[in-house]
């Protein structure tokens, strides 16, 4: 554990927040916008590839997972594995 | 055990990097919190999808908008009071904490407008005007409410959190070489940003 203890602290600029909530605020607006529009079942599509994008902008850099270690990104991939499990496994049910 | 003679410096045990795995895990157990409710959404959405649409109408999107913009926002200003406290700067630091509370502030208020909105025209839970309606729009107020509720909950103690970390940087229990505190604040704080993200779309943005 002690390898840890001296752990370089990577600090991330403030213009680099501005330029991740530029691209959140950008996302936003297509979302809004592609929903005015009307694309029917590929409304929600759109939505959910846009919120999982924008996830992504906030946990690499708001939440610094870019810069921690593997194991922090192997956690991850098991909980939304797991999570993704469950939705698979519900929709089997209800939708067949 | 060992003899004293050496340990007069005092030794704070200390494992930031073990703190933030752990404020991780506990962030896992909150997308499964909100997730089952994510998945009871989208089984009634697929089992009511033309009574989902009618009562998303309802729902002000300028509103939502708003709070969108509010919560990505103050993520970026809790972020960057990290960038601050580890640049050593402390007052600034405390700033963005403060600028962070009053969004989330800002959140809260216009949460209570919409709510009461909804409650003045007598939509929520369990109310005459509401039972009078399909039960699929019934369904859809009900998880509006209980998982817009939730979240909103989570911005209260995301604000109780941060009021600790302000606390906690006044007695120097959070400074620039010792903050994992304020980076687990923060990361709970994005959680709550995190699930308003995919909120949005699926309450105000069904056309």
């Amino acid at each position: 554990m002690s390898e840890h203890q001296h752990e370089e602290t990577h600090i991330v600029g403030y213009g680099n927040y501005v330029y991740i909530w530029l691209v959140l605020i950008a996302f936003t607006g297509i979302t809004v916008t592609a929903a005015g529009i009307g694309l029917g079942n590929w409304t929600i599509v759109l939505a959910l590839t846009i919120a999982s994008a924008k996830s992504w902008f906030v946990m690499n850099y708001f939440m610094h997972l870019k810069y921690e270690d593997a194991v922090f990104k192997a956690f991850i991939a098991v909980a939304l594995f797991t999570f993704a499990i469950f939705i698979g496994f519900t929709f089997w049910d209800y939708s067949f | 055990m060992s003899s004293t003679t050496h340990s007069a410096v005092h030794h704070v045990h200390r494992d930031d990097y073990g703190s933030r795995m752990g404020m991780w895990l506990f962030l896992f157990t909150e997308l499964i919190l909100f997730g089952g409710m994510f998945i009871i959404y989208a089984v009634y959405r697929f089992m009511n999808q033309q009574e989902f649409h009618i009562a998303a109408q309802e729902l002000n999107t300028t509103v939502g908008l708003i709070n969108t913009i509010i919560l990505l926002t103050s993520s970026m200003t809790a972020a960057m009071s990290i960038t601050a406290m580890q640049k050593g700067n402390i007052r600034f630091s405390k700033g963005l904490i403060w600028v962070t509370i009053l969004f989330a502030a800002a959140f809260m208020l216009n949460k209570y407008f919409e709510w009461s909105a909804k409650i003045h025209h007598g939509i929520y839970p369990g109310s005459p005007d509401l039972l009078n309606k399909p039960s699929g729009e019934i369904l859809y107020f009900g998880l509006y409410y209980v998982m817009t509720g939730l979240h909103a909950l989570h911005v209260i103690v995301g604000v109780v959190f941060f009021l600790f970390i302000l606390r906690h940087i006044a007695q120097k229990k959070v400074t620039p070489t010792s903050y994992v505190r304020l980076e687990n604040g923060a990361l709970y704080w994005h959680l709550v940003d995190l699930i308003w993200i995919f909120l949005f779309p699926l309450f105000y943005l069904i056309h």
